[in-house]
């Protein structure tokens, strides 16, 4: 936010002064008083990010407030950090009162487990880990074969049981309605059954900024504090507030070779099958998820400017670039959140 | 810096609702190539012969297979003025309760009408439901100019046919413009098929229309949502007060009265993560220090002592029923959700009963139905501290819950005071 100009400020401070007197008179705090923020003059009217970000503040503090064992899903992705980060600023100075969970597929970037940890000692709050590995190793699902085999399928029910064995009763997550057609349909409180599922044609109506999270033992509610956030918004965001994300986000050199129209990482969790070249591309991340079934762009975007600038300008959303998970069926996500995914 | 403007779109099914939001968000290039693609795609297995816009929004799978919206679509776009949220919501009369939960937050209602139709009994309903709803701003679409050769005469008798029904209505400012949702006429550029008409097209007037003064800066209201107390070495004594400028303006200094208490103090200091702020306004999202230690807990509500809102337990409401396994009548008994205060809620009488096509009360009806709305007297167990919705939707607004199912099962507008 810019300031204003000296003039104005200082005609405003002397009949300020005035019109305080008449305010007090009047019991009110009369609008038109001048306000400062950071210094500046303030007209009062909120930026879209200030009114976004208030919004979703009051949306997690309703939630600590309202139930028993919440708990934050972290994926590492931007979206997710911008959600710890409001969740930081919700309850600053005291600590998030609840923990974060990371459905870990195994299947991750380095530089996110980096951040993850990092961030987490920061903050001083627990990390549960649910790893999709575990409930491969302890036989409750049975990994996916063949070249194209993804764990993006199991986590689901790596996700439905670490909310179970934890008792968590309301679990925070980073989706956008902005990202997906079915996304675009649920509500900020999206109600769970007792088996983790979603029925789209029987949402509870949510009016005004009345959220209702009442739900039996065994049922659980998803909370999306970002709903109303674009991908825009979220760069815009990160850069207005100094916000680091893994540097994957940002312009690399990457060994990758192109699968379905996509540009996915060489890494150990993929197999490259005939006829896919490996070559080194300048690339970044849109989205961070599984490594097996998240493809890269092609960028120059080196800096968050760069990356908005090419957000703004880009004519393809984020999961159409970006993610093999959803191009399975026209209502692949809807199905996927049914059974209870994010 | 660009503001918020959110908004809904309502009318009869097959009006244009989802054409118009294809357009405004297609020529604000907001449309991405792969989900145009998915559209197109979808549309020729359909076997239509253009690409149906309605699929953009239309996101569950019984909504494609029915060819109808069900739920109310979120959609974001944004110009260089303004960053819009779209609420496009369901027309049929069963889905009325999606219909309000995408209305209830809108800054902006757009009620299309087929030029060739006329109003029909869906647009009256809509209309009024954007006023019960105190919607500030309602715009008029008289769609499918193009079917009726762009007639001024037919424009004009809409807007007499309309105006009059809305006249028994309370609509602050409400604009007619006639366009084609289809075509392109008067979305974003104004047509030049009516050149008769004086007024903007439907795109700036959205980027125009004055939002600035809806909130209401007077009352100064915060229900308290939770209290912060770090109890580190640094924040030792720390104990602040976490919630949501419902509206007015606080400002350091300023002497407040906490209710239910009546205990009055001064702000101390307003902080937010990144710093102390001298002010809050509605809808900022603060912490409140107070000079004196009070017992504050969720649910109390700070505002000013020369100027409170009024407690009772006794409240007479427009509510509208949404659920369809119950029905609302004298001696329902419900939990309540006002601010951040829960409470339980008992119905003493329904007064009378509105139909909305004709807006007659009626008097001996005894329950209300799913999608329907009355005037309704409750007794809650613990005080609420509440304004005339009217006056605000934030501290004039209530949820009503059935204790046995969870559901949501009623949306309430106090009126005041029994
Ligand atoms: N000629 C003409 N047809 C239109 C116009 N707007 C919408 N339509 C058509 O009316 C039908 C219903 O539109 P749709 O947007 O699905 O209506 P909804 O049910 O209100 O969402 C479709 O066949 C549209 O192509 C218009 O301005 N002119
Ligand atoms: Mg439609």
């Amino acid at each position: 936010m810019g300031c204003g100009e000296t003039i104005a400020i200082f005609h405003l401070q002397c009949c300020g002064g005035v019109v305080a007197e008449l305010a007090k008179a009047c019991g009110t705090s009369l609008p038109f008083l001048p306000l400062f923020w950071n210094g500046c003059v303030v007209n009062y009217e909120l930026s879209h990010l200030k009114t976004l970000e208030s919004e979703s503040i009051h949306i997690i503090r309703e939630v600590a407030a309202e139930f028993e064992r919440p708990v934050l899903l972290f994926s590492g992705g931007k979206d997710s950090i911008v959600m710890l980060r409001l969740a930081e600023k919700a309850f600053w100075p005291a600590k998030i009162p609840f923990p974060v969970m990371h459905v870990d597929t195994g299947h991750n970037f380095e530089e996110v487990y980096e951040y993850r940890d990092r961030r987490v000692a920061e903050l001083g709050i627990k990390l549960v880990i649910a790893s999709v590995q575990d409930s491969i190793d302890s036989g409750k699902q049975v990994e996916q074969k063949g070249p194209r085999a993804s764990r993006n399928q199991l986590q689901t029910m790596t996700l439905l049981d670490g909310l179970e064995e934890h008792g968590f009763d309301a679990a925070f997550g980073g989706a956008r309605r902005d990202e997906e057609k079915a996304r675009s349909k649920e509500r900020v409180y999206s109600f769970r059954d007792e088996f983790g599922q979603w029925d789209p044609k029987n949402q509870r109506p949510e009016l005004w900024s009345l959220y209702n999270g009442r739900h039996l033992r065994g049922e659980h509610i998803r909370i999306f504090p970002l709903s109303n956030w674009t991908e825009l918004d979220i760069w815009q965001y990160i850069a207005e507030d100094g916000i680091e994300v893994p540097n994957i986000y940002y312009a690399h050199e990457r060994e990758v070779f192109e699968r379905d129209g996509m540009l996915l990482a060489v890494t150990e969790f993929v197999t490259v099958m005939d006829g896919e070249k490996p070559e080194t591309r300048t690339v970044r991340f849109r989205t961070v998820g599984d490594a097996s079934c998240t493809g890269a762009v092609e960028s120059d975007a080196r800096t968050v400017q760069q990356v908005i600038d090419e957000v703004s300008a880009t004519r393809v959303t984020e999961r159409g670039a970006t993610r093999a998970d959803d191009r399975a069926s026209e209502a692949a996500m809807e199905d996927r959140k049914r059974q209870g995914y994010f | 810096m660009s503001e918020l403007l959110r908004f809904a779109t309502a009318g009869s099914v097959d009006d244009g609702k989802s054409t118009l939001i294809g357009r405004l968000l297609f020529d604000s290039k907001s449309i991405f190539e792969d989900q145009m693609t998915s559209v197109a795609d979808a549309s020729e297995r359909m076997g239509l012969d253009a690409p149906n816009l309605a699929l953009l929004t239309d996101g569950l799978r019984a909504e494609r297979e029915q060819g109808i919206t069900i739920d109310v679509a979120y959609r974001y776009f944004a110009t260089p003025k303004r960053k819009f949220i779209i609420a496009d919501t369901p027309g049929h009369v069963q889905y009325t309760r999606n219909m309000v939960t995408g209305a209830s937050t809108a800054d902006l209602a757009i009620v299309l009408i087929d030029a060739r139709k006329g109003v029909l009994e869906q647009s009256r309903r809509h209309a009024f439901i954007a006023s019960l709803l105190r919607i500030p701003h309602l715009v008029i679409a008289v769609n499918k100019m193009d079917l009726v050769d762009y007639s001024e005469d037919r424009f004009n008798e809409i807007v007499e046919e309309f105006g009059s029904f809305a006249a028994k209505l309370d609509i602050s400012d409400l604009t007619f413009i006639p366009l084609s949702a289809l075509n392109g006429d008067n979305v974003v550029a104004r047509s030049e098929h009516m050149t008769w008409f004086e007024g903007s097209s439907l795109l700036h007037h959205l980027e125009t229309v004055h939002i600035a003064s809806d909130r209401n800066l007077i009352d100064a209201r915060f229900p308290v949502q939770c209290v912060l107390r770090p109890q580190t070495e640094e924040f030792h004594d720390y104990r602040g007060y976490a919630g949501r400028v419902a509206s007015g303006v606080f400002r350091s200094g300023d002497e407040v009265m906490v209710l239910p208490s009546g205990f009055t103090t001064k702000i101390k200091r307003i902080d937010t993560f990144d710093g102390e702020v001298d002010g809050a306004f509605a809808p900022m999202s603060v912490t409140l220090l107070l000079e004196d230690e009070i017992d504050i807990s969720r649910g109390d509500m700070i505002c000013r002592p020369q100027n409170q809102p009024t407690s009772a337990q006794d409240i007479d409401a427009m509510v509208c029923w949404l659920a369809d396994e119950t029905v609302l009548s004298a001696g329902s008994k419900l939990s309540i959700k006002h601010t951040t205060r829960t409470a339980r809620a008992i119905v003493k009488n329904l007064k009378y009963r509105l139909d909305i096509n004709s807006l007659h009360r009626d008097e001996s009806a005894e329950t209300l139905q799913l999608n329907e709305m009355g005037r309704v007297s409750i007794r809650t167990t613990l005080p609420l501290f509440f304004d005339e919705y009217r006056r605000s939707r934030e501290t004039g607004s209530f949820i009503l819950i059935d204790e046995a199912t969870n559901a949501t099962v009623g949306a309430g507008m106090i009126l005041g005071e029994t």
